[in-house]
Order: structure tokens, then sequence, then C-alpha cells
């Protein structure tokens, strides 16, 4: 990355960011919790949130009556799940995505750039294609769930075959993870087109719609399913948070200030792989959030990342959930696919910024 | 109290430090000096533990530093290397503070500003506090680096007569005369405070005049060690730099200086 780029960029002074970031935090924090409400108050049904005393009345003492009935099975079974599965999605994609950028150095890095999503699609894609034929033994025993279950594998294998070839000599090199990941996600691209090009018109649809990601599938046992990966990274992130700041002036350097630099590099490679894994298990394939997010945060508040992982995290999950809010309202009855709608409202915004005030970041 | 005993450094067959011998000891400044890919700046990175030596040794105390973890290592050393790229827009507040801020030393936030803001005075760049780092010159932000360093050597609470050594690689390469007298006087300083300074310097009178004992690197080897007027000698670096050297003293001090030999 150049230097010239950066020279562009102009941030606030430290001082006064100090004084803004707890602001930020907590505005962040509000504005999720109101994009959360709005987004268990619509939807099709035309029920809002008025109604949510009496759906949870009637989830402790029973209905009385099919109308409260349906509130609640709209309310409590179909929209939270939804609501706290977007939550966690957006919330993992731009974690994922500021940890990358750090590690990398790179304020362009992604997880979908080291192949994690790649692999967890193609496995997802050849659950949807070959599940009724070569793989049914394997997955009818899982149900709907073998959808999930296999992308997570898929992302899991990944980083798995990504850490052993670029960790052969003991340590993990970054430029190799870099590229091998590249290498893998066009390999695991390939395959998926293979088994695109080999499916039959039903199939394709399901795969199609897939891949473009949605939150329209979100249960209970998701929620439940995501949840031990969730608290991995809210466990994980934390830690590497003085580490990351270092890793920006150079592994050497970082390791000159004292950061364990090898067990920094495989925390933030398996908290990535098993937040985007799990993300891309319960919603599809959503770009955009892990680069967009990171980036509007370090705009307004700098790049430390005792802002960037907590910014990230409070207005990734805010954005999906306005992504899907927008996706179930625009083309009522029926939702478009979150994927679409995410680039088509973040591109624009993105080269906003990227115009307005040279990139936060890029360096 | 930093040691490389018969420290060799190979790569593909090619041995890029030879079986060196070097200590740094608290309250001198030793300067390593010799031409271009002497194997200055390996054997700077082998003392620091950033790379391990293919065979002979370095010891801290004598410790084998591979054996020493790196947070132990971060408060016994700090590294200024001879060039950083930083891609993202701190400020110099906030480089300079990362030094402050090394994992496990605990120190408050007030306290830590505190120590940085010295530390870019110290280094000449007050008022740049709130400038980005990525819109510096050169040589500010080498000093940037340098103030990182110092708070890196100042923050940690030590055991009583824990020694702490600063490793510096070319310092003064992009700074003008002014701070170059600057940077190495505070490395001076610092030897006066106890602390163990090595430093790579280019200029054989800079050199000279700052340090205890030179270095003096050929070809992956230490070449001569000692006082200035033992290895500043006409012969010996006429050979090693490859060109005709003439070794004078200045008439004051007795401190001897050198200029390239351009014939009578």
């Amino acid at each position: 990355m150049s230097v010239e780029s950066a020279e562009r960029v102009r941030t606030l002074p430290m001082t006064e960011r100090a004084r803004l970031v707890p602001r930020f935090l907590a505005a962040s924090a509000v504005i999720l919790l109101a994009a959360a409400l709005l987004s268990l108050s619509v939807g099709p049904t035309g029920i809002t949130l008025t109604s949510l005393p009496r759906a949870l009345d009637a989830a402790w003492f029973g209905a009385d009556d099919a109308a409260t009935a349906r509130e609640r099975l709209v309310l409590l079974d179909i929209r939270l799940p939804r609501t706290l599965i977007g939550m966690f999605v957006g919330a993992a994609l731009a974690v994922a995505g500021a940890m990358m950028q750090g590690l990398f150095r790179n304020p362009l890095a992604d997880p979908g750039l080291i192949g994690v999503s790649a692999g967890a699609a193609l496995a997802a894609v050849a659950t949807i294609v070959l599940g009724n034929t070569v793989l049914a033994p394997f997955i009818e025993p899982f149900g709907i769930y073998a959808l999930p279950i296999a992308a997570f594998l898929g992302g899991a294998v990944s980083t798995t075959i990504l850490v052993s070839i670029a960790g052969r000599h003991g340590q993990l090199a970054i430029g190799t993870l870099l590229l091998a990941g590249i290498a893998l996600g066009a390999l695991a691209g390939a395959l998926t087109g293979l088994l695109a090009f080999g499916s039959d018109d039903r199939e394709l649809r399901d795969l199609t719609l897939w891949s473009m990601g949605s939150l329209g599938g979100a249960s209970w046992p998701k929620v439940f399913a995501v949840i031990p990966f969730g608290l991995l990274v809210l466990v994980v992130a934390p830690k590497l948070i003085r580490a990351l700041n270092g890793f920006l002036l150079g592994e050497a350097q970082a390791f000159h200030l004292g950061v364990n630099v090898e067990k920094t590099k495989r925390l933030a490679i398996l908290a990535t792989a098993a937040s985007v894994g799990a993300a891309v298990a319960v919603a599809g394939v959503i770009g955009f959030v892990g680069i967009v997010v990171p980036h509007v945060v370090r705009i307004i508040a700098g790049p430390d990342h005792r802002v960037v992982l907590p910014g990230s995290a409070l207005l990734g999950a805010t954005l999906v959930l306005m992504a899907d809010v927008f996706a179930r309202i625009v083309v009522r009855p029926a939702e478009l696919p979150i994927g679409i709608v995410m680039a088509a409202i973040g591109a624009p915004v993105f080269l906003h910024l990227v115009l307005k005030r040279g990139v936060g970041g890029f360096g | 109290m930093l040691q490389a005993r018969k420290a060799t450094f190979e790569v593909a067959g090619k041995r890029l430090v030879d079986e060196a011998d070097l200590e740094i000891s608290p309250g001198r400044v030793v300067s390593i000096v010799g031409p271009n890919g002497a194997g200055k700046s390996t054997l700077l990175k082998l003392l620091s533990g950033e790379i391990h030596p293919t065979d002979g040794a370095i010891l801290l105390e004598g410790r084998d530093l591979r054996d020493v973890a790196a947070g132990e290592l971060a408060r016994r050393r700090a590294v200024v290397s001879q060039s950083t790229v930083l891609s993202f827009p701190f400020t110099v507040l906030e480089v300079a503070l990362l030094g402050a801020s090394v994992p496990g030393f605990g120190m408050r936030d007030e306290a830590m500003v505190g120590l940085t803001v010295d530390a870019i005075e110290t280094v000449g760049l007050k008022g740049f506090e709130e400038r980005i780092y990525t819109e510096l010159s050169g040589g500010e932000r080498q000093r940037v680096h340098i103030a990182r360093a110092l708070c890196q050597l100042e923050a940690p609470v030590r055991p009583q007569g824990e020694a702490a050594a600063l490793l510096l690689d070319e310092p003064t390469a992009s700074l003008d005369f002014s701070h170059q007298s600057i940077v190495l006087g505070e490395a001076r300083r610092q030897a006066r405070l106890g602390r163990a300074v090595l430093v790579i310097l280019h200029d054989l009178n800079l050199a000279a005049a700052y340090a205890d004992e030179i270095v003096l690197m050929h070809r992956g080897k230490v070449m001569a060690r000692g006082p200035a007027h033992e290895v500043l000698l006409d012969e010996l670096l006429s050979e090693v730099y490859g060109c005709p050297v003439r070794t004078n003293t200045v008439p004051a001090d007795g401190i001897p200086f050198v200029l390239p030999y351009i014939g009578a």
C-alpha cells in the first residue's frame, strides 16, 4: 500500500478521538437497539411491536385465541430469531474483516479474500446439488441442518488447509497465507461453478438464492447453533486488541513490543474461520460487511483496535439488520436476498466515502 | 548483558553473519560500522531475537535468547528498525504510545501519556503529538520510532538492578546535522542511565564521536572491536571499504575523524 493515499486521510486528533469514542460506541449501541426493535416490528403480516406484550403473555401462559397465537409465532418464533441471527452475522463478518485487515496490515483484506467464505460456500453448494444423490446417505440424518453444518465444515476445512500450507516452517507466513487463500478461493469457486453447471433447474435456483444470502431461514435451533461461535469470538477478540495494534507497525515491530506473533496470527485466523463459517452457514454468502464496516469505524474513530473491534461489531450488526428490514419490505410479500440489498445500499455509500474523505486506513 | 557468541546466520548457503562475537553492557554505547551488506542489520536482528542464529548463540545475561518469552524480551530491550511502514493513520502520540503499552506493562493511561509526551519532546518533536504519522517526513518518522523505543524502556517497572538495552539500526540515516546530535546525545544519555546501547551507524565520524566501542564488520565477520583510535585505522578501513581512506584527529579533543582520500 502506498503512503501517498494515506496522506490524504484526515482523522480527528487523538484527544478529540478519546472524547468521542465512548459517545460513538454508546450511539452505535442505541442505533443497534433501534434497528433490532424495527426488525421485530416489520414484516409482511402487518403485526407490529405493539403486539409484543400479548405475544409474550401467550408464550408464558398459553394463547387463548388464534390471533394471539399467530402474533406469538410471528414475533417470538420467526422475527426474534431472525433478528438475533442478523445481529450475529453482521457482527461476526465485520469483526472478522477488521481482524483480517489488522493482521494483514492491508485495508483491503477480508475473510472472503483468504478463501474461508469460498470454502464454506463450496460445501453448501455441494450439499444442495448432491444432497439428493451421491451425498444423500451422509446428509439425510441431519435434515434441515445439513446445509449450515456443511457450510461451517467447509469453512473450517479450508482454513485448516490454508494454515498448513502457510505454516509449513513453523511460522505463519502472512504473504503465503494471502496468496494461498486467493488460490484456494479460486479453486473452491471453480468447483462451485462445476457443481452449478451440473445441477438441475430447481437446484440451480436454490443455490443461486443461497449464494445471495438470506436471513429467511432463521430459527431458534440456528440461534443456539451460532451461540458458541459468537462466544468464541467474544472471548478471543479482546485478547487480540493490543497485539493487532502492534501488528499495524509490522510483524517484527510487534514482536519487539512483546507481542506473541505466532499466537496472535493463529488466534485471529481461528476466530475468523469460526465466525465466518458460522455466518455463512446460517445466512449464506453476504459480502461487503467485512470491508465497509471497519472502514467506516476507522474514519469516524481512528484505527485503534480498542474502538475498531467493538465499533465494527455494533455497526456490522446494525447494517445487516437494516438491510434485512429493507429486504423484507421492498417487494412485499416476497423478500429480496440480503446480499443484493447489501451491495445496492453499501457500494454507493462506500464509494461516497472513498471520494469524499479518502479511505480511513488506506495506506 | 546482551552477547553474541560465535553467532552465525546463514540463508541459502550464504553467511550473512559469520561467527560474530559482540557484547553490549550497561552504561556503554557500542556502534557497529561497516560497508553496505556487511551484516550489520542482520546482527542487530539476531541480538533483538527477531531471528535466531543458525549456529552459535545469542545470550541475555547467560540465558539463550530463544528461551526468553516475547513479553520479557520487550521489557529488556527496545528496537528501532531501519524502516517501518504504517498503513493506518495513527497520530504521532498513538504510535509512540504503542511503546508504553506493551502487553502486560499495565500502566495507567495518564502516566503512559505523560511519559510518551516527554519522550516525544526528547526527540525534538514537541508540538507534533496530534499530527498524523503517515504525513510526516522520513526524519520525523524515524524520531517518532525512537520516542516509541524510549517509552518502551521507560514504561515498565523493573526489579532492582535489571538492565535494559536500546538497539538502534541507523537512527541517523535521514536526519539533519542537529537532529543527528539530538538522537545520538539521547543514546549517550540512555547509557548514562544504565542502558546498554547498540547503534548501527554509517557515518564513521559520528561513531567515533559518540561510541565507547566501535565494531567494524565486513562480509559478515567482525573485523575489529575497540575504542575509536584502535579501529579507525587507515589500512584497515581502506581494505574493508575498498577505497583509500585517511584518518586524522580533531585537534581540540583528540577524537579521530575519517575522510576518503582523494589524492594530492
